[in-house]
């Protein structure tokens, strides 16, 4: 206000009661603020540091419902079908097939874990119905030097980078295999190899954590970036404001990548916001921004590969939000029939999967028909009933190993409680499950 | 938040503004004065020293660090142009600002943030602006940093990450500005809680926090950033961590404590010797998790008696885990209960800092406690 009187009277600066008038208000602002508009007029912008903007002479809220939601990109339709020959990603045969048997395996994967937790021969499972296309086109779309960091529903990443299924299995059955040691819960998947970060329970956060290995990753300088995702429940917690935040103001080449499937546990989207969904927060950060066909392999692929060039060349964050659907309940503790109708679930099952949508794809380029089907998925469930036979087979580890890896070097109380154990179990032996578990050297 | 900091350091500077000698730096003084601080005399094999305060070791510290390693950033709440206690002052003027920047106000985020440098194979230096706002970092601290190498089997790990904070009383903080948090943070298996009582301790054990491939908190006692003053060796030294140090030796009482209560510690052992004619052997801790139970526990069985102390509130406190350990060793040497002089179980409020501090006198009135029990 003060300035915009200001500039009114010094189109009068010649006049000295106007001078005056300034004097007297002891404003001592530059004229060069006073710009003369194209219309004769004189304007002012405003120079507070906060923003870049104009003024505004008329009281106008924002409204959120005034614009109509971020369009989804969509590179096929449900039936597999191009529909902008431009954006066809033009994978090749072999690609597109490991993307097919890749999703399907990890589909036949979930769904033999999942029963063996019904039956209580692992203690918990959450399986990736309905996502399998946003973890293989993603994944597909990064250089394996890409640094992961995930939520817990995207074992399709490790299973597309290489992660065995006896790697898997190990670790679900916390068996001396199990590279974790047994220490997690099923599904908490991690490999150093395959630059996948050891997955945790604590919701988003991961997040931040991504953006300050990004920085890291920008700073070392060799063509590598971060992909961080999590679900749209997730990216309510505090820690996801500050990932956005974080990597937006410290430039870190990041692609934040979340899996929007409309619940998080029971709790509906209408619940979890009243925005539109998690993309319209990427440009309040000041981060490029799209919204995908989570259900669209190359759709995720095209975004995702594109975001990664953003991320390299640029060294700035780009969010993805994949919009999809959970087809499974959240987990093996949870039945999702309690809080939204079957029907609803049974319509993307039928409609709308990932999986089925390449599959259309595959039969129209003639690289997949029935017989291949039937065949892959009898060697895929044979596989995976191989696997679980024998991580099922083996031992837990050292119990000894309940100490280990704490701190780098064990500190000496902690070796005192663990001599304790040994000594305790030894005495009790009767009382514990050391037959399942491999023996300790003494 | 951002505001009261400001006002606190605005505060500080103008306390130093004040020359020595002045009528209102005395009363300033005077004010703030629970301790008296006695310079540390650096150890010859360390080399060269210049004198510091302890914000300047600090600075000093991170210096080495960055020169060091050139993978090695510093970050936090305005840290930029110096930090508002100045302990990264001149720092990104000579290493880059790709290397000691702002962040956004976010403690979550800035420790979260640090953990993924780490991951990544960084050495990550974080401040928390006040160790009273560490809190909304204590997810990431607690379930995250803590847990890492753990939890992924030793496939990755943030050991690369130390947190820097100021804590602990400073006169006039109150509420948000006094805390000393370090028995939350002694609780988290994974991490290693360090807190220096002076500028020599403070950049040799801030330079092992940082070297350590475990994460680290480390507490910077505020209220010695200026006020203590000793020559400090100016090249790169190392405290090694998890080792107390007896301060002054005795035969009659054990006197345990770490950060500024050491200095309150040193001035009870002298009275106890003029007034009571009783000889104070006193143990700065240095790091409180892993602790060095080995020093205590020999001292105790030389002197039968322990007073253990810390400016956070009593219970639960640090004090409660070492008279615990030292009870469970030293049953049969023990000759009068232990005793603990801490901050009272209240908030830590403005004006009544002098009736809240365990001073000397509360402590001086615990030795006589344990020997004419």
């Amino acid at each position: 206000m003060f300035t915009r009187s200001f500039c009114r009277f010094s189109k009068y600066l010649q006049k000295p009661v106007n001078r005056n008038v300034c004097k007297n208000r002891k404003l001592h602002i530059s004229t060069a603020l006073c710009a003369t508009h194209s219309s004769g007029r004189y304007e002012d912008k405003p120079e507070f540091p906060g923003s870049r903007s104009h003024f505004i002479h008329k009281l106008e809220f924002i409204n959120p419902d005034d614009t109509e939601g971020i369009p989804v990109y969509r590179v096929m339709n449900r039936k597999g079908e191009i529909i902008e020959q431009s954006e066809d990603p033009q994978l090749d045969k072999d690609t597109v097939i490991k993307m097919y048997h890749d999703m399907t395996l990890l589909n036949t994967m979930d769904k033999i874990l999942y029963e063996s937790q019904r039956q209580g021969r692992i203690s918990f499972y959450m399986t990736n119905f309905g996502e399998e296309g946003t973890h293989i086109g993603s994944a597909a779309a990064l250089s394996p030097k890409d640094m992961v960091f995930g939520q817990y529903r995207e074992a399709g990443v490790l299973m597309w980078r290489g992660f065995t299924l006896d790697q898997f299995m190990d670790q679900c059955y916390g068996n001396c295999n199990d590279h974790g040691e047994g220490k997690q819960m099923p599904v908490h998947y991690g490999s150093k190899e395959l630059n996948f970060v050891t997955i945790s329970s604590t919701l988003a956060t991961q997040m931040p954590q991504a953006s300050g290995a990004a920085y890291a990753l920008k700073r070392k300088g060799k063509d590598r970036c971060v992909i961080c995702y999590f679900g749209e429940g997730a990216a309510s917690e505090g820690d996801a404001h500050a990932a956005f935040n974080f990597a937006a103001t410290l430039e870190c080449p990041i692609i934040f990548f979340c899996r929007n499937n409309g619940y998080a546990i029971s709790t509906p989207t209408k619940d979890q916001y009243r925005g539109d969904g998690i993309a319209s927060r990427g440009t309040g950060y000041g981060m490029y921004t799209m919204r995908v066909d989570g259900n669209d392999v190359f759709a995720t692929y095209n975004a995702t590969s594109a975001a990664r060039d953003i991320c390299v060349k640029e060294c700035r964050p780009v969010l993805i939000e994949a919009m999809t659907y959970r087809l499974g309940h959240h987990s093996t503790s949870d039945d999702s029939s309690a809080y939204r109708s079957v029907d609803e679930a049974a319509y993307w099952d039928k409609q709308d999967t990932p999986i089925a949508r390449l599959r259309y794809f595959m039969i129209s380029k003639g690289w997949w028909d029935e017989t291949m089907e039937k065949e892959w998925k009898k060697e895929s469930k044979q596989m995976v009933m191989e696997t679980f036979a024998r991580s099922e087979a083996r031992k837990k580890p050292n119990p000894e190993l309940l100490f280990t890896d704490v701190y780098k070097n064990m500190p000496w109380h902690i070796a005192k409680q663990q001599q304790q154990m040994k000594q305790h179990v030894t005495n009790y032996a009767e009382h514990y499950p050391i037959d399942s578990h491999e023996k300790w050297k003494d | 938040m951002a505001a009261l900091a400001g006002k606190l350091v605005r505060s500080v500077k103008v306390l130093n503004n004040f020359g020595r000698g002045t009528a209102c730096h005395r009363l300033l003084f005077a004010r703030n004065a629970h301790f008296t601080y006695v310079p540390d005399t650096p150890l010859e094999e360390y080399g060269d020293t210049s004198r510091m305060n302890l914000f300047q070791s600090v600075n000093s510290a991170m210096d080495v660090a960055l020169g060091e390693d050139p993978s090695a950033v510093v970050f936090g709440e305005d840290v930029a142009f110096g930090g508002v206690f100045r302990c990264s002052i001149g720092l990104k003027d000579k290493y880059g600002a790709d290397r000691v920047f702002n962040t956004p106000l976010s403690e979550q985020g800035i420790v979260a943030f640090g953990i993924g440098l780490a991951v990544a194979g960084a050495t990550a230096i974080a401040e928390i602006q006040f160790a009273d706002y560490i809190f909304p970092a204590f997810d990431q601290i607690t379930n995250e940093a803590a847990k890492f190498r753990y939890r992924t089997g030793n496939l990755f790990d943030c050991g690369k990450l130390t947190v820097r904070t100021p804590c602990g009383a400073v006169g006039h903080g109150a509420l948000y500005h006094s805390q000393s948090p370090e028995a939350f943070f002694s609780h988290i298996a994974g991490i290693k809680v360090v807190m220096p009582r002076g500028p020599i301790q403070a950049k040799g054990l801030l330079l092992s926090c940082i070297k350590e491939e475990d994460p680290c908190i480390f507490f910077e006692p505020k209220i010695l950033y200026r006020a203590a003053i000793e020559e400090v060796p100016t090249g790169d030294y190392t405290v090694p961590l998890g080792k107390a140090e007896i301060v002054i030796e005795g035969s009659d009482v054990t006197m345990v404590g770490y950060g500024t209560q050491v200095h309150v510690l040193r001035e009870v052992a002298t009275m106890a010797q003029e007034k009571l004619n009783v000889s104070c052997e006193v143990i700065d801790l240095r790091t409180l998790l892993p602790y060095d139970l080995e020093t205590i526990l020999t001292s105790v069985i030389k002197t039968g008696r322990m007073i253990i102390t810390h400016e956070a509130p009593q219970t639960m406190g640090y004090a409660a885990e070492i008279a615990t350990a030292v009870q469970e060793e030293c049953f049969l040497n023990l000759e009068a209960p232990i005793q603990r002089v801490c901050g009272y179980d209240t908030p830590f409020a403005h004006v009544y800092e002098p009736f809240y501090m365990p001073d000397k006198w509360r402590l001086f009135e615990a030795v006589k406690k344990v020997v004419n029990f």
